[in-house]
């Protein structure tokens, strides 16, 4: 009776493809796959959840057994690999699908889940776990929350509370926890626990030389900028030259460059004041402002003290 | 009797996803919401105990309905309300409370008449629940 009961009756169908176009998830994943350059595991992954959720909502409406999927999820890589980004998306992509109510994100770190003194840090991760649901809770940087040097450390309090709303309450709240691959690894080796709750492990894969450039294009391109030929040679140069040196962290490398480099374009213009500008002298970023960089001249080994702060 | 007072006194109790829909409301109107709880369901008990702090910031009415359940696990047979606070310059003040929760048996009130004099009457409204200690009435 029960077996009879799950299946749909004979006749009824349902059409895959107007459920997707009518979920508006696809404006996301095409957002996702126009702004977010390369990281082709992660899109994959996004797009398998995706579909699966999408699946689910039809067996839902044919009246089939359909268990809420475990979604939290866990983003490991290197620093500026747009795991940031690809969270805030992630809300973004879950609400369309109808997975959460609301599209929103909140981002914690370890200062807003442990608390300073005992009897302290239930109530303050509760607090933040209430904020979030309804949405994403993005725990930046997890493995802070656990520190097993330090016995007497309330990190785990926060881990365990975390944990029990993870499970009791997976239709409310998608936790997204991200960090540093191996001292992810390393977190969740000291608390198994976290691990086996987490149903997607998805790892950031570093960007090529190529993607980098086409991340900086895109980024100026957002700003209305836009590299003169000569500068576009002069930055591939600088992107190989970047990626070999010490503290080299993906995109956000390049956007301290391209934001140094306006710097620079903005002092030409403003010293050639004196002739008329269009607009176009105000959007090209020229190949002298990514030269003047110290990547060119050795690096921050090189030269400790430049002009600027960072390399 | 059945203890009514509040924003939806004439409705009966509300079903969870009702309370849900209310909060979902409070919400959007940016209230901020706060769970209280009593054993003394006198009308001019007014300060009823809190359950923690308000909550602000909220988002979704599951943060709420999830202190709502920690709530009934230790008070399941009190008075619990959820009330409204707008901080909105001119009402900073609450713009709805209703209850959520009540005891299983609700004993009533006891009406006494005392007479003074002129044959005058005064009236003293005593909930039956009160006569016992705190924490031991329903």
């Amino acid at each position: 009776m029960q077996a009879a009961e799950n299946l749909a009756p004979d006749g009824r169908s349902v059409d895959l493809q107007k459920a997707f176009e009518d979920s508006g998830v696809r404006t996301g994943l095409d957002q996702l796959e126009h702004e977010l350059v390369g990281l082709a595991p992660v899109k994959s992954r996004i797009r398998e959840v995706a579909a699966l959720l999408l699946v689910d909502k039809l067996r839902k409406d044919l009246g089939l057994v359909s268990e809420t999927p475990t979604l939290h999820m866990s983003f490991t890589g290197n620093p500026g690999t747009g795991k940031t980004t690809v969270a805030l998306r992630m809300a973004d992509i879950l609400n369309r699908l109808g997975y959460i109510r609301s599209n929103h994100l909140v981002t914690v770190t370890r200062d807003d889940l442990v608390g300073q003194y005992i009897g302290h840090t239930a109530p303050k991760t509760k607090e933040v776990l209430k904020k979030a649901m309804g949405g994403v809770l993005f725990i930046d940087e997890a493995y802070y929350l656990y520190r097993p040097e330090n016995e007497r450390d309330y990190g785990q309090e926060a881990v365990e509370i975390l944990l029990q709303v993870m499970e009791n309450r997976r239709e409310d709240l998608v936790v997204i926890v991200a960090g540093y691959a191996d001292r992810m690894a390393r977190f969740f080796a000291s608390n198994p626990g976290f691990r086996s709750r987490i149903a997607h492990h998805i790892e950031f894969p570093d960007y090529t030389p190529d993607e980098l450039f086409e991340i900086g294009k895109l980024m100026l391109d957002q700003q209305s900028y836009r590299f003169s030929l000569a500068a576009e040679r002069a930055f591939r140069e600088y992107i190989a030259q970047r990626m070999r040196q010490p503290h080299f962290a993906n995109a956000r490398s390049i956007r301290n460059a391209l934001d140094r480099a306006r710097l620079r374009q903005a002092m030409r213009l403003f010293e050639s004041r004196a002739r008329q500008l269009s607009a176009d002298d105000l959007m090209t970023i020229e190949a002298e402002e990514i030269r003047a960089s110290r990547v060119f001249s050795g690096g921050i080994d090189a030269n400790p003290i430049g002009e600027e702060a960072a390399s | 009797m059945r203890l009514t007072q509040g924003t939806f006194s004439f409705l009966p109790d509300l079903s969870e996803q009702q309370i849900a829909r209310q909060i979902r409301y409070c919400l959007d109107q940016g209230w901020a919401i706060n769970l209280e709880y009593t054993d003394d369901p006198h009308p001019r008990n007014t300060y009823w105990e809190m359950w923690g702090q308000p909550m602000f910031d909220l988002k979704d009415p599951a943060g709420v309905l999830y202190e709502l359940g920690e709530c009934r696990k230790v008070f399941g047979n009190c008075y619990i309300r959820v009330s409204a606070f707008d901080s909105a310059p001119g009402w900073e003040s609450l713009r709805l409370s209703f209850i959520v929760n009540r005891p299983d048996e609700e004993p009533g009130f006891d009406l006494e008449r005392h007479e003074t004099s002129g044959r005058k009457v005064q009236y003293t409204l005593r909930p039956y629940a009160t006569g016992k200690p705190m924490g031991a009435r329903y």
